[in-house]
């Protein structure tokens, strides 16, 4: 009840139920900020159990959510001007998809909140409606003989559902398909730059400390010509793994991400060229900033996989066979020939 | 989704057995890359390559005719479990999964 986005109470013959808006406060939209910038994330949770959205009656639908706040967010505000009933269950604070494919978003729970939450006295009718990426976890058939409800998967996506459910609860296929446009793929990328930003900070340090000490001339002076080389690659490839990889996935060449990911750092370095290989000090110099772009951005490409909606485990287990050890090698001939070029200079 | 985004040829794990379908519709109905259609009463697999694995027709057949080994296609998730790490390092926001 005294979470700040209950906005009242509605009475039931189940007790009293936290009633919300499906008008997102400026509160709500700047803790979807700070989600997808990875700032608190996963302690961004919403009290399982019932809620009742606007004014339903007992005739009124059952949605059923994840306790993601986001999730949660996303389900209310898609469902404008309606009134239903928001069942949200115990996710652990994870969203719909993945909870499910852990299992937290599953038959066991969802049985357990319908029952907890006395729903049968809510509501005259029996049918819950599921997001459909709960079907990892959710064996809809098992769900009526164990809590009296139907289990009906309702599209992909929140947005869908007023038009499903104008529908008769009828999704047509491009409803039922889970895509990665361009937007889905952008939204990620603050989380996917704050993460590796923290390595970057880490690295770039033990790089300016090390050209400081190897350099010619004094610590500071040395520091700054020499570790700026390895600094802007690696930085150059975390621009390219973490930002072009998503922004061109459906168009950089091959199918591992990893693969894509080595095509994005070399379209980066063509990009930067005057910045990295081309007033490099020398030959070693150079080679070494393209093999550091190239293979921290097949690394975080590869490690893309994790965001993205269509990777098997299966095929990232395949690509990483041949990626990491790539990728390794790739990054110990970075440091090899950037240290071997501070001794022959 | 196909288009351009089609993950790795040939490696899914997904096995399905004609001989136990009843032909309910659910695995069309849940696959999110539409790797079931049915077809006179049955199912049959039209796009293998697309299916991830995670493996919401297999529990929502009612006859157990699909299995997969499911898991979480991520790379940071493999990393992890090989150094013996556990935790959500990876867990996307609402797109992808972890
Ligand atoms: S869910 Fe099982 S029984 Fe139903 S159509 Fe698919 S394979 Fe056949
Ligand atoms: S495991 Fe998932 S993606 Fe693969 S066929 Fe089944 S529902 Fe579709």
């Amino acid at each position: 009840m005294d979470q700040p986005f209950v906005i009242g109470r509605v009475e039931t013959a189940a007790g009293t139920i936290p009633q919300v808006s499906s008008q997102l406060t400026g509160r709500d939209r700047w803790g979807t900020v700070k989600a997808r910038w990875g700032v608190g994330r996963m302690h961004y949770t919403v009290d399982p159990g019932l809620y009742a959205l606007g004014e339903p009656g007992s005739e009124a639908p059952v949605l059923v959510s994840a306790n993601y706040k986001l999730s949660f967010d996303h389900l209310r505000s898609a469902l404008k001007d309606r009134c239903a009933w928001i069942l949200v269950l115990d996710t652990k604070g994870i969203n719909v998809w993945c909870a499910a494919g852990k299992g937290t978003f599953g038959t066991d729970e969802l049985v357990f909140r319908v029952q907890a939450s006395g729903l049968d006295r809510v509501v005259n009718h029996r049918l819950l409606i599921l997001p459909q990426l709960s079907a990892p976890g959710v064996a809809a058939h098992k769900v009526r003989s164990r809590c009296g409800f139907k289990a009906v998967f309702g599209p992909v996506e929140a947005r869908d559902l007023p038009a499903f459910l104008d529908a008769g609860m009828q999704a047509t296929p491009t409803m039922r398909r889970k895509r990665f446009g361009l937007y889905d793929r952008m939204v990620l990328i603050p989380v996917e730059l704050v993460h590796a930003f923290k390595w970057l900070a880490l690295a770039a340090v033990i790089f300016f400390a090390l050209a400081g000490a190897l350099g010619t001339g004094s610590f500071a002076a040395a520091a700054a010509v020499f570790g700026l080389g390895p600094v802007t690659a690696m930085t150059t490839g975390v621009f390219a793994g973490a930002v072009l990889t998503p922004l061109l996935l459906p168009w950089l060449p091959g199918r591992a991400f990893a693969a894509k990911g080595i095509w994005a750092g070399l379209l980066a370095t063509a990009l930067l060229w005057p910045l990295g290989p081309g007033r490099a000090s020398g030959v070693l110099d150079a080679v070494s900033w393209i093999l550091g772009t190239v293979s921290v951005a097949a690394y975080l490409g590869m490690n893309f996989t994790g965001a993205s909606t269509y990777t098997s485990l299966s095929g990232v287990k395949k690509e990483m066979r041949w990626a990491v050890p790539l990728e390794i090698a790739g990054f110990a001939a970075f440091v090899g020939l950037w240290l071997t070029a501070r001794w022959t200079s | 989704m196909r288009g351009n985004l089609v993950y790795l040829k040939d490696v899914v794990s997904l096995q399905y057995e004609a001989s136990r379908c009843v032909g309910c519709g659910m695995c069309s109905l849940v696959c999110p890359h539409g790797v079931f259609v049915q077809e006179n009463g049955k199912a049959r697999i039209t796009d293998r390559d697309a299916c991830m694995e995670c493996g919401a027709c297999a529990r929502n057949c009612p006859t157990e005719a699909i299995r997969v080994q499911t898991g979480v296609g991520c790379a940071q998730a493999v990393i992890n479990s090989v150094l013996g790490r556990t935790g959500d390092s990876c867990c996307s926001l609402d797109s992808g999964c972890c």
